[in-house]
């Protein structure tokens, strides 16, 4: 791509930035990234929006300010900058969290400082931003942070479900008079060994549907 | 790879750690006001949630100064002492001084059922951090009006648990002595009979955090021994 001509802001290129993390290139299912964080917040499906859209919103702004400063940092201490840039980033949401949305704080408690700790932040800044221009790494932040939060939505859902028999709170089994024919919640769901399991089972099927993503030896 | 002196990456490093912490401590400053704000609207919200009463972020500090009209601060004998705020005590300081020198906040609150209450502040230990809460009881001082309870970091869907309704609908009516003895609330693995009065179900998957509850009540509540035998009905 020369530098003389600009690409129009939304190509079909800087599209695929943002479609890609969301299925051949999930963080969770294919990078297996952030895991651990998946395991944690998806017992119920409202800590998993917000967690989501937290992570979404400090990959896309930490992607957009390591990729504008690129050409300077040195290459030595890159990863203590982007460390710097993250950690930055996390205590400014986790501050604005408490001020004006402070329920919303409550219910994320440590795991908004956890993003910090999260692989997909670093790992998007070490293989994109550094080596691409702003606008596409602002993109693919928001891809990513969108592939994660996609995941963890599905994970939580099906927790939630059928582990606690609610639906963001509203108590769907017992609307619908499941637990009048012998129906049970199923406390082993709501246990973190049972979202690897999920994670485990999407990733089967994601493979399944997708060849391509199946390594050759 | 361009490469950079090491002259740069002092500079360079130097020069962003200065950035960063102007930038976060101008932005601590700023929302310390609104964020103080907030904690004191929770207070109040959950000493009234521990009453029965429901606020919303709006009404609290109306339906606070309406319903929790009186306070006083206790020392470990059970006397009141003269010239203390209750609601500026905060327990966890409390703690951390000997059993001597530590002032017990108590609240009194007249719902509109007629029951003369006193609350109680909590707190203890859960599994990641700091659980606390409030006590309700009524004017026999043994019977549990209500409570409620919060934390810092449990686990959501496990631990955190302790704070759904659900949870805190199992204390109304248990009670904390039996004739002269100081029992406190036990939690249950696998469930209370629903005729123990001193116990309730632990959270599956959250014991640590339960067993932490359990011995914050204990903990707590035992040092208002004095008061309550002294005052029951």
């Amino acid at each position: 791509m020369s530098d003389h001509q600009r690409e129009p802001m939304f190509s079909a290129k800087s599209l695929k930035f943002f479609t890609a993390p969301l299925a051949d290139n999930n963080p969770i299912t294919v990078q297996v990234l952030g895991i651990c964080s998946a395991l944690a917040v998806t017992v119920k499906l409202k800590p998993a929006i917000v967690m989501a859209l937290s992570v979404t919103i400090v990959t896309a702004v930490s992607n957009l300010v390591i990729s504008a400063m690129r050409k300077y940092i040195p290459d030595r201490i890159r990863i203590i900058v982007q460390l710097v840039v993250i950690a930055t980033m996390v205590i400014l949401v986790d501050q604005l969290l408490k001020a004006y949305m402070f329920d919303v704080s409550k219910q994320l408690s440590v795991f908004v400082g956890l993003i910090i700790t999260n692989c997909i932040l670093m790992g998007r800044l070490e293989a994109f931003a550094m080596a691409n221009k702003p606008w596409p790494s602002f993109i693919d932040g928001l891809g990513n942070g969108a592939g994660y939060g996609l995941i963890l939505i599905v994970v939580a859902f099906t927790r939630e479900l059928f582990g606690s028999g609610t639906i963001y709170g509203y108590p769907i089994m017992e609307k619908i008079g499941a637990f009048r024919v012998g129906y049970e919640n199923n406390g082993m769901i709501i246990l973190p060994p049972m979202a690897l399991i999920l994670v485990g089972l999407i990733i089967w099927f994601h493979r399944s549907r997708n060849k391509s993503l199946i390594e050759k030896n | 790879m361009k490469h950079f002196s090491n002259r740069y990456i002092f500079i360079f490093s130097t020069v962003m750690v200065i950035a960063v912490a102007a930038l976060l401590s101008l932005a601590a400053t700023l929302l310390q006001p609104a964020q103080e704000r907030n904690l004191e609207i929770e207070k109040k919200k959950n000493m009234l949630e521990s009453i029965g009463v429901t606020a919303t972020r709006d009404n609290t500090v109306e339906l606070y100064s309406k319903y929790i009209t009186a306070s006083f601060v206790l020392n470990s004998k059970g006397e009141i002492v003269e010239g203390v705020d209750a609601f500026t005590v905060v327990l966890k300081n409390e703690q951390k001084k000997g059993l001597e020198e530590q002032y017990m906040p108590v609240f009194r609150a007249f719902p509109d059922d007629g029951e003369k209450l006193i609350i109680l502040p909590v707190e203890g230990k859960g599994l990641w951090g700091p659980i606390y809460g409030y006590v309700s009881l009524r004017s026999d001082m043994n019977t549990i009006y209500g409570v409620n309870f919060d934390h810092k970091g449990e686990t959501p869907g496990l631990g955190a648990e302790i704070n759904t309704t659900e949870f805190e609908s199992m204390f109304p009516g248990k009670k904390l002595f039996d004739n002269e003895n100081f029992i406190s609330i036990q939690v249950h693995k696998g469930g209370a009979e629903p005729s123990d009065m001193h116990g309730v179900d632990a959270i599956s998957g959250g014991t640590i955090t339960s067993k932490g509850l359990e011995k914050m009540l204990y903990d707590c509540l035992n040092k208002y021994n004095d008061y309550l035998l002294k005052n029951r009905i």
